[in-house]
């Protein structure tokens, strides 16, 4: 049973369409990578998995159940770009964590003992023990991210979704990224990322979906980046992106795409 | 008089327990919106000849899932929600009051403007009952609400029913308010929901401990300001308004002066002292 399986999915929104005839497959305990261009509809697509679009068109099955009759939302743990516009009151990184157990224990029923050593075992895999009392706001970046994976993680889910966990990340926490996904791995979980660049996550990654223009435009392995794009902590904003050709620039050029 | 502080005490616990929701959704204005819309229902009450309190509440009711959902789709931004409410609930209440028999604006005044002086035996039990209920409510309900509230999209993908979750907070909040302006008044009512939140902010690192700091700093105002009023004589409503506007001011000046603090550098400890271990 795939984890994840999309079917000709489309997706459209305000008006336009964002995802043609979307497929894609998720065999349990793969790292599947989600690679394309700003704006590709990579994002889209594990929105939509998410249930946080809606789907247009196609079908979508979650654990071999279709996504509208899907319940189990503690069996995946998602890690958005960054933190929510949480707004005007404090949280402390415990608090945000917690809120991590509410699909596995139900909205009535009051924190127990496995939650909160599930909350610390998250803590202690991103390595944000030490910071369990203190307020969100004070930590980096990088720190805040970890919190969010963390947060995923307390829930024990079986397959983790990550929305470019490394964008704007230091180097020191996407090394720390890279681990506690690889025990996640490990552990049995299955993977799913967004990226725009893998960066320390590359060696992890079982297998990478290139989106274009909203369609998959290369499934196999990770492409090597190629020229320029091969220097470590390279950018792939580039001024003539604005023009996107096939592919990303030298990683996936249209001659080596698979129809 | 007892009666007073009782009410005062109970809106004290339990205001700052929901507006603190309130005001992580930057809807810290929602009392006011509330008690405007209320004149409205009000006017509906008065033309169709039924209970003005109870169409009171059913519109502010109707009024506060309105802004909730407006907020929801985004694009009408929350305070111009507020705004849309305020401005069409006044004009609603004095048109429709205009429109009936009992066409006096200030009978529309005393159906909500009640006052802590005026409170009487029934109303500290209506509140009290309210306010238990509310309180119960927030508290049971803290960790989905603080989810909903801190990462609305992430509570989506948990599987909590969000949109139930955010209604039913717009409508405790409409019955909060309209409930309780009638006995403590609505300047009372809509300020403990966030000014001792806006207070304990100041000094708290967490939610819960936001919280709880809340609540004291409400029922520690309602107390003093009602004690400081009957002394001066004064409104106790405001007093207590007042009281908690100070501790806000006085714990936003401690805390930034705790800030910036000279730190004491490792250089400054005396040479005599080991540290074993």
């Amino acid at each position: 049973m795939s984890i994840v399986r999309v079917s000709h999915a489309a997706v459209g929104y305000d008006g336009r369409h964002v995802l043609h005839d979307v497929s894609l497959d998720v065999e349990p305990g793969e790292v599947v990578a989600i690679l394309g261009a700003n704006g590709s509809g990579k994002s889209t697509l594990i929105r939509t998995l998410l249930r946080l679009v809606p789907l247009g068109g196609g079908e979508i099955d979650l654990f071999g159940v279709p996504q509208r009759r899907f319940k189990q939302w503690a069996r995946i743990g998602y890690v958005p770009q960054r933190m929510g516009a949480g707004g005007g009151v404090p949280a402390t990184v415990g608090e945000v964590v917690s809120s991590g157990r509410l699909a596995r224990r139900g909205i009535f029923r009051p924190p127990r003992s496995a939650d909160r050593t599930a909350v610390r075992d998250a803590l202690r895999d991103v390595g944000l023990l030490d910071r369990i009392d203190d307020p969100v706001a004070t930590l980096s970046g990088g720190q805040q991210q970890r919190t969010l994976i963390a947060r995923a993680l307390a829930g024990q889910p079986d397959l983790l979704i990550l929305d470019e966990p490394t964008a704007g990340v230091d180097a020191a926490s996407q090394e720390a990224f890279a681990a506690t996904l690889q025990k996640f791995r490990a552990a049995g979980g299955t993977i799913l990322l967004v990226a725009h660049e893998l960066g320390p996550l590359a060696p992890l990654i079982d297998r990478a979906v290139v989106v274009h223009d909203g369609r998959i435009a290369h499934a196999g392995p990770v492409p090597e980046p190629a020229g320029h794009h091969a220097e470590p902590g390279h950018d792939h904003l580039h001024p003539h992106a604005a023009v996107p050709k096939p592919g990303i620039c030298e990683w996936a050029p249209a001659d080596r795409m698979a129809g | 008089m007892l009666r007073s502080l009782a009410g005062a005490l109970i809106i004290g616990l339990t205001a700052p327990a929901l507006g603190i929701y309130l005001v992580q959704r930057r809807l810290s204005l929602i009392g006011d919106g509330i008690g405007h819309v209320a004149l409205t229902g009000v006017g509906v009450g008065l033309l169709l000849n039924q209970s003005p309190v109870v169409t009171a509440v059913i519109v502010s009711a109707i009024g506060a899932v309105g802004v909730e959902l407006v907020r929801q789709r985004g694009r009408t931004s929350g305070d111009l929600a507020l705004a849309l409410l305020f401005y069409g609930g006044i004009a609603g209440g004095v048109v429709l009051v205009g429109l009936s028999t009992d066409s006096s604006n200030a009978n529309l005044l005393q159906y909500l403007f009640g006052s802590l002086i005026t409170t009487s035996t029934q109303d500290v039990v209506i509140i009290a009952g309210l306010g238990g209920a509310v309180l119960l409510a927030m508290l049971l309900l803290r960790p989905a609400l603080f989810a909903v509230s801190n990462d609305e999209e992430y509570a989506r993908v948990s599987g909590l029913p969000v949109r139930t979750l955010n209604l039913l907070m717009a409508v405790t909040t409409a019955v909060t308010v309209t409930i309780a302006m009638r006995t403590v008044g609505l300047l009372l009512v809509s300020a403990m929901m966030v000014v001792p939140v806006a207070a304990a902010q100041q000094v708290t690192r967490g939610f819960r401990t936001t919280m709880t700091a809340a609540m004291a700093i409400g029922v520690g105002a309602a107390v003093a300001g009602f004690v400081v009023s009957a002394e001066v004589n004064t409104a106790p409503g405001a007093t207590i308004v007042l009281l908690a506007l100070t501790v806000f001011v006085l714990l936003a000046i401690g805390s930034a002066v705790w800030r910036v603090r000279p730190r004491r550098s490792d250089e400054s400890e005396p040479p005599d002292v080991v540290l074993h271990g």
